[in-house]
This record gives C-alpha cells, structure tokens and sequence, in this order.
C-alpha cells in the first residue's frame, strides 16, 4: 500500500468521527493509489457507512485529514465533489420525476456537456434506455439502482464510492454495475466500496480493509488470501461467527 | 453567477416535481380558502368592519399557508432520500439553501397569487393594488428565508411537522405586524407616504435573515 | 469552590437587597406594590444578559464546535428562561393594580412574551432531538435566529403601540436600590448559571463511562 505523492487518489490520515460520546471512526489511515479498488468489510456499525459520507463530503470529520486526487478535502470541497461519483442503498432519484429528469437534474448540476448524448450513454451502459420516459416512482428498486448507477457515472467521476452498491441488483445487474464502473474510457477508475458479502466483495478488490467498531482491524492485498483466508481474518477480527447473512 | 444558476436549477426541479403531483399548491390553496372562510363565520359583520379585519384575516391565512407548505419542501427531500444527492453535487450548502428558497418562494407567490382575488371577491375589499402586491410579495420573501431554514431544521428531528410553526410564528411575529399594519392602511387608501415605514421594516428583515439563514444553513444539513 | 463563593456572595447581596426594598426605599404614591419594581427591572436585564451569552456561545459552538459551549448556551438559555418567566410574572402582578388588568398587549409585554415563545421553542426543539451534536448545532442556529429577531421584534412592536411607564428622575435611594438588586440577580445568575454548567458536566462524564463500560 505505498505509493509516492502522485500515485495517489485517495488519502486519508487519521481520520475519526464521534456522534456526541460514540466514536463512530477511531483513526482511519490508508491510501488508494489511482485505477485501484479498495473493498472495505465489516459488520453492522463498524463506521462503513460514516467513512463513505466523508469522503463523500456528506459529513465533515471529527480529526483527521482527507486527500482526495491531492485536494484537501476541508478546504476544496466543491472541486472534489466533481470528481467523486457515489452509489448508495439510497438511490438519490425524485420518485415523481421522470427517470430522463432526474439524470437530466443532475447533469445540470454536474455541468455535464452534451447532455443528452451523455444520459443516452450512461442508460444504455446499465440496460434502461428502454425505461428512461417512466416515473422513478413506478420503477422496481434493482431498476432505481442501476439508474443510480448511470447518475453516478454522468459526469466522469475519477473516483467512485459504493456504499453496498448491490442492494436489489440481480445477477445480471451486479456483473453490469462493475463492468459500468471500472472503464472510464482508457483509464481505469479508483473506486472505495464496502461489502457484506465477503465473496463477492473478495472478486471485485485489488485491496481490502476489514473495520470493527470503527478501527481498522485487518489490511491486506487481496492477492495475498483466498476466500478462505478472508473468512478467517474477519472472524478473528469482528468475533462474528460468519459473515452477516444479506 | 454560478451559485444563482445552480440554485435555479434545484428551484426548476421542485417546480418540475411539483407540477407532476400538485401535491403542495393545490392542499395549500384548498387550505387558505378554508381559512379564509371559517374567518369569515367567525367575524360576521358590516362591510365596514369587514375592511378593518380584512389585513389580519388575510395575513394569518398567508401565515398559515406559508407553514403548511414550507413544511414541504424537505421532507420531499428526506422522503426521497435525495438531500444526500444535493449535498454530494460540487455546488456549496448555500447554494441549496438558496434554491430550495427560490422553488418555496415561487410556491408561496403562485398561491397567493390565487388567494387574493378569491379574497377580493369574498370580503369584497380590493385587495387587488400595488401597495398590497408589493407588501405580499415582500413579506412572502422574508417567511420562506426564515421558513427554508427552519424547514431543513424540523425534517431532522423526531417530530418534524410540528416543529416548523412552533419556531416560525415567534420569529417571524415582526413582519406580521408589519404587514398587517402596512395592509391596513393601504386598504384605508393612504398614500405611500405612510406605508414605506413598515415595508421599510420588512425589508431590513428579510436582509437580515436572508444573510443569516444563508449563513447558517449548512450547520442545519452537515453532521 | 468557585459554587462556593458565588452562593455566598448572592446570599449576602440578597439579603442586603431585600432590606433595602423593604426598608431603605422610600414610599411612591402607588403604594407598596411599586417595590415590585426592583425585582421586575433586574431580572429583565439578567434575562436579556442570559440571551445574549446564548447568542454569543452559539456562535462558540459553531465556530469551534467543543460541546463546552453547547454546555454554557443551554445552561444560560435555561437561567434566561426562569427569569423571563419570573419577569413577566411580576410585571403582572403589578399592573393589576395600576392598570385594573393582568395582561394587556403593551409593546414590552408582547415584545417579552415572543422573547419567551423563541426561547421554549428553543427548548421543545432540544427535547426532539436525541443525538448530541445534532442537538447542538440546531439550539446553537436558534439561538443565533432567535437573538437576532429581538430587536426587530422590539422596534416593530413600539411602532406598534406602548404604554409602559418611562423610567423617570428617580430618588437617588431608588437608584440605590436598583443597582443592589441588580447586583443581587446577576450574582444569582451566575450561581445558577454555573450550577447547570457543572451538572451538565457531570451528566457528560457519566455518559462518557457508560459508553466506555459498554464497549
């Protein structure tokens, strides 16, 4: 996990978060370096969702310090939301707008050039371009997911954060979300997401993190372990018996 | 430029929202002619007495109206769970406090907009003047500057529709009275001389929180 | 310690102010219940004080956001409430004999009333919110909001309609027993003010151990 100052597309250096007198993130540390994917696991409450919103720039730490793309985060906020795309279980799609409005919205937002050539791109990459005239509303949740996916996507983000980016995706939809994801033309892009499912979240990562109550309990190359392996470390790391059922 | 751009664009979304449900303008609408007209059984009486109730009727309607559908404007949000989604945008915490004032202000402005005729032709006072048009629409902007804060305030907390009135109504108590005392001498048919005075009053207030909830706004939305 | 000493000192000022009201004062043609008056004055004042140190370690919080000042804002708004409700509570004890009312919709009295319905609102608003920090930034926006709304408040009410009574040429005893009672009150406030801050300290350290023992 070494890398020079410009091999870095993520850095995060002490981070923590506390909600009154629950320290919800206790000291964070790493670095992602750009084109990686880092999986982060860990059991209910173990800070997964909080260090997504930071990084998001939903929430601002406690301590600590964030680089993202060499930008700090406390002072270049906006700059850096424009280059992060973000998935979450909330899809951020109006239920009464059309499925072309919200994505239009955001393209506004975004400054996305050529927008509608750009909305067109984006649907297609997750199959809803035959859908895109519905109301979100009237749409099935795997449906909302994907097109949260294709917001994400709109503006080229460098780096992508997933906060368990499967929820209500098929079979299909899951191999469509990380083939969608990984290309950013030539380049591949930096993506940071957390995982229940050890399995599948082994498959996807170059890298993986293990958080228990908001430290970090276990790193490691994901090269370096089977899923065996991983099973083990995470049992030794959270005490949980096996892994959280989804 | 770019600040009012974007807030633009959050207002033309809630607009865009808004004409696909109707949700907020016609239960607000339908609930200000109610008002007006409880009033109305309330007060029984001569014509004369009706134009020296008519500035305070119509205000505590507007007041009313202003609660129930700045109410609105983020638990849409916080239903839909996209608040999240405006936050992540590479615009800053102001600017969505700014575009979610601009969509409830043109909301308020579109209502009263109906409200007054339909008030003109009910207590058969001409409301209908410039004076009063100027009074409604610059004690409209002061409630949704006050309101849009407040509005983003309540949604967070566990008893999110009663909390905005408890707030709104002492605070904004200043341009009530300025507007129904504005109102009543506009209806008296005095000069602007007079009423410049209190529309004098509501203007510093509307700057003033205008300035403070901007400022402010993102310690309401940002854990 | 510092408890100590500020509950000696507003005893024995106290005590002084109270032989003062009583004895020293002279007599007005309105009769005893003018005396109301040396209460009413100081814990008005000490009201607005409290309000203003809300304000001010709003601000604090914002800024520096240490729990400390969400301590002191709440602890200050909770005394300011107390005495606001003390102030309008004589304020109507004396005008029922001097306006044959209790209440009547005077600029101050409804200008003191709104100041009361903000800072309850303050306090209904901290009741519905369970995590600290949130609870903290909004009571620290309502009491920046609320603060600010007080002049205007005042102005666009005196504009409105007054008829309080005008602080007039007073006996220099009048004057003397003013400022004893203002002394009085605002070494009251400081004891109870204080008070509140070292429970609220104590309350923090007791959680602070059941989280830990939790863990």
């Amino acid at each position: 996990m070494k890398a020079t100052t410009n091999e870095r597309a993520v850095e995060v250096k002490g981070l923590t978060k506390s909600f009154g007198n629950h320290l919800a993130l206790g000291g964070i540390d790493f670095i992602v370096e750009p084109g990686k994917t880092l999986a982060i696991f860990g059991p209910n409450g173990a800070g997964k969702t909080t260090l997504i919103k930071i990084l998001a720039s939903i929430m601002k730490p406690t301590a600590g310090e964030v680089f993202i793309n060499g930008l700090d985060l406390n002072h270049n906020a906006e700059d850096i939301r424009s280059q992060i795309g973000i998935v979450s279980h909330q899809t951020f799609l109006y239920g009464n707008l059309t499925a072309y409005e919200n994505l239009l919205f955001y393209c506004r937002m975004y400054d996305v050039a050529d927008f509608k050539q750009r909305i067109l791109q984006v649907v297609s990459m997750v199959g809803m371009q035959y859908r895109l005239h519905d109301r979100i509303g009237t749409l099935s949740r795997g449906m909302q997911q994907r097109l949260s996916i294709a917001r994400c996507l709109l503006h080229k983000p460098s780096i992508v954060l997933l906060d368990e980016p499967e929820t209500g995706l098929d079979q299909q939809a899951t191999s469509m979300l990380w083939g969608a994801l990984r290309e950013d033309g030539a380049k591949k892009r930096t993506i940071i997401f957390t995982s229940h499912s050890l399995e599948r979240g082994l498959n996807a990562c170059d890298d993986l993190i293990i958080l228990n109550r908001g430290k970090i309990a276990h790193r490691q190359p994901s090269m370096d372990l089977g899923l065996a392996g991983l099973k083990k470390a995470y049992q030794n790391c959270t005490g949980a018996g096996d892994e959280n059922p989804e | 430029m770019k600040t009012l751009n974007k807030a633009l664009v959050i207002a033309w979304k809630d607009i865009l929202s808004e004409t696909r449900t109707k949700e907020i303008i016609s239960s607000v609408l339908i609930f200000a002619i109610l008002v007006i007209v409880i009033f109305n059984f309330a007060f029984s009486g001569s014509q004369q007495t009706m134009i020296s109730l008519a500035p305070g009727i119509l205000w505590v309607t507007f007041a009313f109206a202003g609660v129930l559908s700045l109410n609105r404007a983020f638990i849409q949000e916080k239903d839909d769970d996209c608040l999240e989604g405006l936050m992540v945008c590479p615009v800053s915490r102001e600017t969505i406090y700014l575009g979610k004032m601009l969509g409830s202000l043109f909301f308020m402005l579109f209502i009263e907009a109906i409200v007054l005729p339909v008030f003109a032709l009910l207590f058969n006072v001409n409301v209908i003047s410039l004076p009063l048009i100027t009074i409604t629409v610059l004690t409209t902007i002061g409630f949704v500057a006050v309101g849009t804060l407040f509005s983003a305030l309540a949604v967070n907390t566990k008893a999110r529709e009663m909390v905005l009135p408890i707030l709104f109504f002492p605070i904004v108590t200043p341009i009530i009275i300025s507007a129904v005392s504005a109102s009543g001498l506009a209806l008296g048919g005095e000069s602007w001389g007079s009423i410049t005075y209190w529309l004098g009053i509501i203007a510093a207030f509307d700057v003033i929180f205008l300035v403070v909830s901007y400022l402010v706004f993102s310690f309401v939305i940002e854990e | 310690m510092k408890i100590k000493i500020l509950l000696g000192v507003s005893s024995v000022f106290m005590l002084v102010a109270l032989y003062m009201v009583f004895i020293f004062a002279p007599d007005t043609e309105s009769g005893v219940v003018q005396r109301i008056f040396y209460f009413h004055i100081p814990l008005a004042w000490i009201a607005f004080l409290a309000f203003f140190v809300v304000f001010g370690s709003s601000i604090m919080y914002l800024w520096k956001r240490d729990k400390k000042w969400d301590a002191i804002a709440s602890s200050s708004a909770e005394v300011g409430l107390v005495f606001t409700t003390l102030f309008l509570l004589t304020g109507s004890i004396w005008a029922k004999p001097e306006w044959g009312v209790w209440w009547t919709w005077d600029s101050r009295l409804t200008s003191s009333l709104i100041l009361w319905l903000i800072y309850i609102a303050y306090f209904i608003v901290r009741s519905y919110i369970s995590e600290e920090g949130q609870r903290a930034r909004f009571s620290s926006v309502i009491g920046i909001i609320g603060f600010i709304d007080v002049p205007i408040v005042v102005i666009t009410i005196f504009l409105w309609r007054t008829t309080h009574p005008r602080i007039e040429a007073m006996d220099p005893r009048v004057t003397a027993t003013l400022m004893v009672s203002i002394a009085a009150f605002t070494a009251l406030y400081l004891l109870l003010f204080a008070q509140r801050i070292a429970m609220k300290q104590d309350e923090d350290k007791l959680n602070k151990l059941k989280a830990f023992l939790r863990r």
